[in-house]
């Protein structure tokens, strides 16, 4: 007996209400924050509705699909995504001075975006091909399928879009159970090529690290930012200025406030309490990130969900650690509340992969 | 498919992973507690600290825009300049009601539905708290009478800016471009560019033309005034001043009298001209008719002008010197005859029997040439004098495309010239590489045949056979076309020259320069296809007449000019050099629908050069206006 299952039923048999809860908090919590870094600019307001509208709709679409068929077009868009990279390089269009986008006729493409979800896929599929007998080679194959798109995108330049992709592929490594030792070895060899990159790195990057460690040496170019925006933030002091009241927001001290910089808004207008909140918020989305990581059938699936998670948690560390002046400046959007949607589409698409995960029967077919 | 296997989770690598992703949950607990840790030193420990310089913060930067560099022309004659007028601005965030208030404005001030509506847009594209104008241009009885009411109208102001002015109207307007207000995805791109610091306080930037790809020279270094405001923003006093820096002056190298001649030449003609000096590769004038009003963009144009010429059937906007595409028709044939030549494949002696056509060995399709039963006996002379066609449709035979490709890509057709304004378009020149990307298809020896004579896949635009002319009229030497000839800083005074090293120089061997060269003379005389334009001119030039199909005629089927609808007919092409030695001006002219080159495009062409060489005024346009009832009557 097939009894006809109501639309709702369909609705939302494949989303996982605590993480679509959380995510629907802090989309929120953007929006109010963007209605007052853009001084009630009711468009950009709307745009943003609509890129998180749009982000949901295919993080829906991709919770109903099961993970199996994820897992079997890991390999095909990591290797059409390498292709795009290398396609950039070769005839990316130069906007700027750096090479990220690829026009393909129809439109133009950032592989790197794209290789932000390849990249872990990629290397959890290739550990659960290989589960059963990991070895030191596994781990310096899959090192390798990191590192080429990573470097590819450093070349770009796009230090920003390359940490986090280093950071999700190393999530992945990390969760596989990869020797501490390694680990070790790994970190001391990164630390190694640290003058290599300094080396590779563009003037206005350097620019930007020596920016941190002295910032009112650059006053009013590069450390304007961190100056202004750590500013905002202590002065919003415990309770916050009041929503639309942040002095340093609306007399126009703090740069891409409602970009990269939002999250110094939310905390003059917020404080400590907001900053609290906004935190714990996270937190949930995170934890919930954790379980269905931790519940997880497959090593594929294991793997990805913590990558996920912990990348998402990547973000949001980097973002307000460039806020706060604990980071260097580099272009990483706060997570579900910075202005754009590309990043949030990105960033949507994981949530979906999350709830596939949870949802879907655990028992593996074959 | 339906074997259920045994969920692959084994317990000790289960056990491993959760312990794995539990040392990552401390981690982010860890890392949080950091940012917490900050946030509480920020905003509890030293939230005095931070609060005061918040509030020092009172001392407020405030850019001073620098005033846009000037553009002239080569004599010296303003093209695009700023004028200081009032305007009144409202800041749309400090009033209640925006229609309540416009309207009791208007009974003071004069604001017409046109205002309002530029005003709105205005309103879209900027933030809430940019001061934007709602009336431009106002007059002292017009301030004196708002002064008067300002009481009634918080949030409204007048301000003394600065505007761009294009004083030559819609002369040379595809040359010097406008700017209009910043938008969003200007932003994006100053921002990208690391500019955006510079442009804080600018509203205006470069859109098109001069105006756009000289932004960098013409926008200027910003200042800043420190001053110090109260709570609400007010100006209490200006502690310390960086003046700003104005932008570069530009001088073009267009002689803005001569485009004025070579625009008033066309009439109400649509088509384009470009004038080069062939020693210098400097651009005497760049026409693209019709025009446009570029004063019309500097505040936002009103969506009725905007109309008025994106949907016109003559498209205005469409620059047609830099972006229009047409084959080049006769106006090839003096470099197929050069390369005929020089790749040995004619001597100046060989002659051909002209019947009327030509035919590919083995097949009976007939190449025609233009005049039915053909030239009788044509030389190399007589085919360009007369534009004979089946000497063509032979030699592009005997060279084959990979000979005309190589040997008059050299000329710059097919490739950007790389002038200094952006948009321009390649054009094409064919060859059997490009055939098998775009058409996926071999080269048949039938293509070839009418290349030969500047049709078939050929695309040039108009300043590509300038370029390709001034070549050959400096016997060789190739020079980057150029809009801009100085620079003048406009903080030391310097002026830096546009250099003017030749691009590249061609190896030609000067007596079959020579043959070509005297043909061209030759077309100007009697008996030449131009004799008409060349009738009594008191300089010798050369030059080469041109049609450019624009409907494909059937095999068989007969041109007539009268009985093809205006806009069907072959567009008219001219290509000339004056003096035919040490000339001092090369130039193409193309006359859309002009019919041939000979009756519509030299004549431009002819006044032209008058005005240039001998400084004489035309007293009526060359190209006839259409005429309409005659158009009707072949309807």
């Amino acid at each position: 007996m097939i009894r006809p299952l109501p639309l709702w039923h369909y609705l939302t048999r494949y989303v996982d209400g605590l993480l679509l809860g959380g995510i629907l908090l802090l989309m929120l919590t953007g929006l109010v924050t963007l209605y007052s870094a853009t001084d009630a600019n009711l468009n950009r307001v709307t745009n943003q509705a609509i890129n998180m509208l749009v982000a949901l709709a295919i993080m829906w679409l991709v919770a109903n699909i099961p993970l199996q068929h994820i897992m079997r077009i890991a390999l095909p868009i990591y290797v059409a995504g390498l292709f795009l990279l290398l396609g950039v390089t070769l005839f990316g269009e130069i906007n700027n001075g750096a090479r990220r986008w690829l026009n393909i006729g129809i439109t133009r493409i950032q592989p790197s975006e794209l290789m932000k979800i390849a990249v872990p896929l990629m290397m959890a599929w290739y550990f659960d091909k290989h589960e059963a007998t990991l070895r030191l080679r596994d781990y310096a194959v899959a090192t390798l399928l990191l590192l080429l798109p990573v470097v590819m995108i450093i070349r770009q330049p796009d230090l920003g879009t390359a940490l986090l992709i280093a950071a999700s592929g190393f999530y992945v490594l990390f969760l596989t159970g990869l020797s501490w030792r390694i680990m070790a070895t790994l970190l001391i060899a990164g630390a190694g090529s640290l003058p290599i990159l300094w080396s590779m790195m563009h003037d206005y990057q350097r620019r930007r690290v020596m920016t941190l460690i002295d910032p009112t040496q650059d006053a009013l170019g590069a450390g304007y930012h961190t100056i202004q925006s750590t500013i905002a933030i202590g002065s919003g002091g415990v309770l916050g200025k009041g929503w639309q009241n942040g002095t340093q927001t609306h007399l126009d001290f703090l740069p891409e406030k409602s970009t990269d910089f939002i999250f110094a808004v939310f905390s003059e207008e917020f404080g400590l309490v907001g900053n609290s909140l906004l935190l714990l918020l996270y937190l949930v989305v995170i934890g919930r990130g954790m379980i269905i990581a931790a519940n997880a059938s497959t090593q594929f699936t294991r793997l990805i969900a913590g990558s996920i998670t912990l990348t998402f948690f990547t973000y949001i560390f980097v973002n307000m650690g460039m806020v706060i002046g604990i980071l260097p400046v580099v272009g990483v959007p706060l997570p579900l509340i910075s202005y754009g949607g590309t990043s949030m589409v990105t960033m949507l698409l994981g949530f979906g992969i999350l709830m596939s995960i949870q949802t879907h029967p655990k028992l593996v077919k074959t | 498919m339906n074997r259920t296997v045994e969920i692959r989770n084994h317990p000790r690598e289960l056990h491993h992973f959760r312990l794995r992703l539990a040392i990552g949950g401390g981690f982010v607990l860890l890392l949080f507690l950091l940012l917490f840790i900050r946030f509480f030193y920020l905003q509890v420990s030293q939230r005095e600290h931070y609060h005061t310089l918040a509030e020092a913060n009172r001392i407020s930067i405030s850019p001073i825009v620098p005033n846009r560099g000037l553009i002239f022309d080569r004599n010296g004659e303003v093209l695009a300049h700023n004028y200081s007028a009032y305007t009144l601005e409202i800041v749309p965030n400090k009033v209640a009601n925006l229609d309540t208030l416009i309207n009791e404005l208007s009974t003071v001030i004069e604001i017409a539905a046109r205002d309002r509506k530029r005003f709105k847009k205005l309103m879209d594209e900027s933030k809430r708290f940019e001061s934007l104008p709602i009336r431009t241009r106002l007059s002292d009885v017009e301030v004196a009478r708002f002064a008067a009411n300002r009481y009634r109208f918080p949030g409204v102001e007048i301000k003394a800016r600065l505007f761009r002015q294009y004083p030559k109207g819609d002369i040379a307007s595809h040359v010097v471009g406008y700017i209009g207000r910043i938008n969003d995805k200007d932003l994006e791109q100053l921002e990208a560019n690391e500019d955006l610091a510079n442009y804080r306080g600018s509203q205006y930037m470069g859109k098109i033309g001069i105006e756009q790809s000289y932004e960098k020279e013409l926008h200027g270094i910003t200042g800043f005034e420190e001053m110090e405001t109260d709570a609400a923003g007010r100006v209490i006093r200006v502690i310390s001043r960086t003046p700003p820096i104005s932008g570069n002056n530009l001088t073009l190298s267009l002689d803005i009298k001569l485009q004025e001649v070579a625009e008033k030449a066309f009439g109400d003609r649509r088509g384009a001209l470009v004038a080069i000096d062939p020693e210098t590769g400097d651009v005497l004038a760049f026409v693209s008719k019709p025009g446009f009003d570029p004063n019309l963009f500097v505040d936002g144009i009103d969506s009725e002008n905007w109309d008025l010429l994106n949907n016109s059937i003559d498209r205005p906007l469409n620059n047609r010197a830099l972006r229009g595409l047409y084959p080049p028709g006769s106006t090839f044939k003096p470099f197929m005859a050069l390369a005929g030549l020089e790749l040995k494949k004619r001597s100046p002696q060989y002659g051909i029997n002209d019947a009327g056509y030509f035919s590919l060995p083995g097949n009976t399709h007939r190449f025609r040439d233009w005049k039915a039963g053909g030239h009788g006996y044509v030389d190399l002379h007589k085919s360009l004098v007369v534009s004979c066609d089946t000497y063509y449709y032979g030699l592009a035979n005997d060279l084959g495309i990979d000979n005309i490709y190589n040997f008059i890509s050299q000329f710059g057709l097919g490739k950007k010239t790389g002038i200094d304004i952006e948009g321009e378009v390649a054009g094409l020149l064919p060859s059997q590489e490009w055939k098998m990307k775009r058409y996926k298809q071999k080269w048949y020896a039938g293509d070839t045949i009418s290349v030969g004579i500047g049709q078939g896949y050929n695309l040039t635009t108009p300043l590509q056979l300038a370029f390709a002319t001034a070549i050959l009229a400096s016997k060789g030497t190739a020079f980057r076309p150029h809009l801009v000839k100085q620079v003048q800083n406009n903080k030391n005074g310097v002026v830096r020259e546009v250099v003017t090293h030749p691009l590249y120089t061609l190896d030609l061997n000067s007596n079959n320069l020579a043959h070509v060269r005297n043909a061209l003379v030759d077309v100007t005389r009697v008996g030449g296809t131009a004799a008409l334009a060349g009738a009594g001119a008191a300089y010798t030039f050369a030059g080469k007449t041109g049609t450019s199909q624009v409907v494909g005629m059937k095999q068989g089927e007969k041109y007539v000019e009268s009985k093809v609808q205006e806009r069907h007919r072959d567009h008219a092409l001219f290509v000339a050099y004056a003096p035919a030695e040490n000339s001092k001006i090369a130039l193409s002219v193309l006359v859309e629908n002009g019919g041939h080159g000979g009756a519509t495009a030299a004549p431009i062409a002819r006044l032209v050069m008058d005005y240039f060489l001998l400084g004489k005024l035309p007293e009526e346009p060359a190209a006839k206006t259409v005429n309409e009832d005659e158009e009707s009557a072949h309807d």
